[in-house]
């Protein structure tokens, strides 16, 4: 009796493990695919359905050829631009978000509600809604051409998502925490840098991640405001590259696309044990 | 002090977000003529694409198509990775993370790139479909596929509505199933009469976010189809980025905004309205 039972287990345990290996290897076939094809000749390519490149035809040579990526610049240059608003508008979207969420949730004040609202509301809103006022506002005030047209409304807080993000984490955090801060004399700044902040980690962390996978991989941002081609970001040099000439090595394509998406893979693996939880909980604690 | 430290969001509602609502109206009711300044024109932007324009209608029944049958197909394919993760096995950690690598790769070009390559005429989806006796599909030059190519690339994206459901999932009460389970109730009983109904609120989160995201469709389309062919996949965010930013048509691309957020708004309304109807809510 104990003996069937256990046999019952373990053949749904196989079935489960069948299961997930089968959504698995859908999931990531293509991205095993491309890496592989990036060691490939064009003629290996296409044709099968391969991952592994055949044996004496091995071209590492298409990560050098991908890292000079034009004939001017090479991957790290227009990596460094997509840098150049990436990291100012990680930072200044986790700085403001995170005070804007604090005043709304743990603070009273009048008009409180209103905000709130204002925040939902603009929350719900598409960001296309806003793009083309933007982009005449930014074309008088110079702004056209900049790192800074990318970033600007991160210095206030424009993200919605990312404040409701962090009020609904600080709502699990006890008042009495703020309220033990202030009669120990903290006033409003200390309390949320040394009392709120060190608990929000890892929300601070979800949010700062989500900002810069998210803003890297923005493509319509870069391709409306970037114009000269000194300043474009990664995203729109690949997007040249296979655009470019008629004899397309996509062999050299391909590893820059591996090249590209590295540092993404990287940031995902450093933080996923706080983002996973991050991303699932933006819902589930309606 | 709440004041002078929500100074910043204050600012920055007042100028990135009532300011460009406000301009986006009335632009949308101004003529961009070639040359010279523009003219106001009340609604005739409206009624032009409303009646005339034939690119609207095309681009509309792109969008629609797009969204429609590419909404529910993330939230099953979701629901059911994220059902299949709910359960107790080793490991069941190592998936989750796997999963979820490709929605951190979103709309990134590299992305796109891949996807063009994937579904090429003598690319690997080919050769598999090949093994099965299918014949070649033209899966990006064909007009009958390119926007399926497209609704494949985002379900293959699932991963952030997978993880909301499986948060959902993980909430649902154990003392239920078992109760479940000694009135008799089978597994698959289980899941249509105890699972589903408890995460229908969770169905309509992701399914509003799902839709409103689908609607401003951008990156695929514009890199892996171009739009098109014959503009099957012509989505109305590249209508809008084309006259808005090639033809310096600001007037007429933000009519075109407005009519987009209308749908967007009515179709959501659709979906919360009808919610009475199959959300069950617990209190």
């Amino acid at each position: 009796m104990e003996n069937q039972e256990y046999q019952k287990f373990s053949l749904n345990a196989v079935i489960r493990y069948v299961l997930l290996i089968a959504v698995g290897i859908i999931l990531i076939y293509p991205l095993l695919w491309m890496i592989g094809s990036s060691f490939k000749e064009n003629m290996d390519i296409f044709g099968n359905f391969s991952i592994f490149p055949p044996s004496g035809r091995v071209m590492t040579s298409n990560f050098s050829s991908a890292w000079n990526l034009t004939s001017k610049h090479s991957i790290w240059f227009y990596f460094g631009n997509t840098l150049k608003f990436l990291i100012p508008k990680t930072f200044f979207t986790v700085i403001s978000c995170t005070l804007t969420a604090y005043v709304i949730a743990r603070k009273k004040f009048r008009g409180q509600k209103f905000v709130f609202t204002a925040v939902i509301v603009t929350l719900l809103m598409p960001e296309l809604a806003f793009r083309i006022p933007l982009y005449t506002l930014f074309t008088k005030a110079g702004l056209v051409n900049t790192y800074a047209s990318l970033f600007i409304q991160d210095i206030f807080a424009s993200s919605s998502f990312f404040i409701f993000m962090i009020i609904q984490f600080m709502r699990t955090i006890p008042k009495q925490l703020d309220e033990a801060a202030v009669i120990d004399g903290c006033n409003d700044l200390q309390i949320l840098t040394k009392i709120i902040v060190p608990v929000i980690k890892p929300i601070i962390i979800t949010v700062g991640l989500l900002c810069f996978m998210w803003g890297m991989n923005d493509f319509q941002g870069p391709l409306i405001y970037l114009t000269e081609p000194d300043k474009i970001t990664l995203s729109m040099a690949l997007k040249q590259l296979l655009d470019g000439d008629a004899q397309i090595v996509y062999g050299k394509i391909f590893a820059a696309s591996c090249l590209a998406l590295m540092p993404m893979i990287a940031l995902f693996f450093a933080g996923s044990r706080y983002f996973v939880d991050g991303v699932a909980n933006t819902g589930g604690k309606e | 002090m709440p004041y002078i430290m929500l100074a910043p969001w204050i600012i920055g509602f007042l100028i990135f977000k009532l300011y460009p609502i406000i301009v986006s109206f009335y632009y949308s009711m101004l003529e961009y003529p070639i040359l010279g300044e523009p003219e106001f024109v009340g609604l005739q932007n409206y009624a032009e694409i409303l009646t005339k324009d034939q690119t609207f209608m095309k681009s509309l029944v792109a969008t629609l198509k797009y969204v429609l049958i590419g909404t529910p197909a993330v939230v099953i394919v979701a629901f059911f990775v994220a059902f299949i993760l709910n359960f107790k096995l080793k490991g069941v950690n190592f998936f989750r993370t796997a999963y979820y690598i490709p929605s951190i790769l979103g709309g990134n070009v590299a992305v796109s790139i891949l996807w063009t390559m994937l579904f090429s005429v003598n690319g690997p989806i080919n050769i598999v479909l090949g093994v099965f006796g299918i014949e070649p599909v033209y899966w990006t030059t064909d007009p009958r596929f390119a926007v399926f190519t497209l609704i494949i690339l985002k379900t293959w994206q699932f991963g952030s509505t997978m993880l909301i459901f499986l948060s959902a999932l993980q909430g649902v009460s154990k003392s239920l199933y078992e109760a479940a389970s000694l009135d008799g109730a089978t597994k698959i009983r289980q899941l249509f009469s105890v699972t589903l109904p408890l995460v229908t609120p969770v169905v309509l989160f992701n399914a509003v976010n799902v839709l409103v995201k689908a609607f401003q469709e951008f990156n695929s389309a514009y890199l892996i189809t171009k739009g098109g062919p014959n503009k099957t996949t012509y989505f109305l965010n590249l209508y809008i980025y084309d006259s808005a930013f090639k033809e310096g048509n600001y007037g007429y691309a933000s009519a075109l905004t407005w009519i987009l957020l209308l749908i967007i708004g009515i179709l959501t309304l659709i979906l919360f309205k009808s919610s009475d109807k199959w959300v069950y809510y617990n209190d």
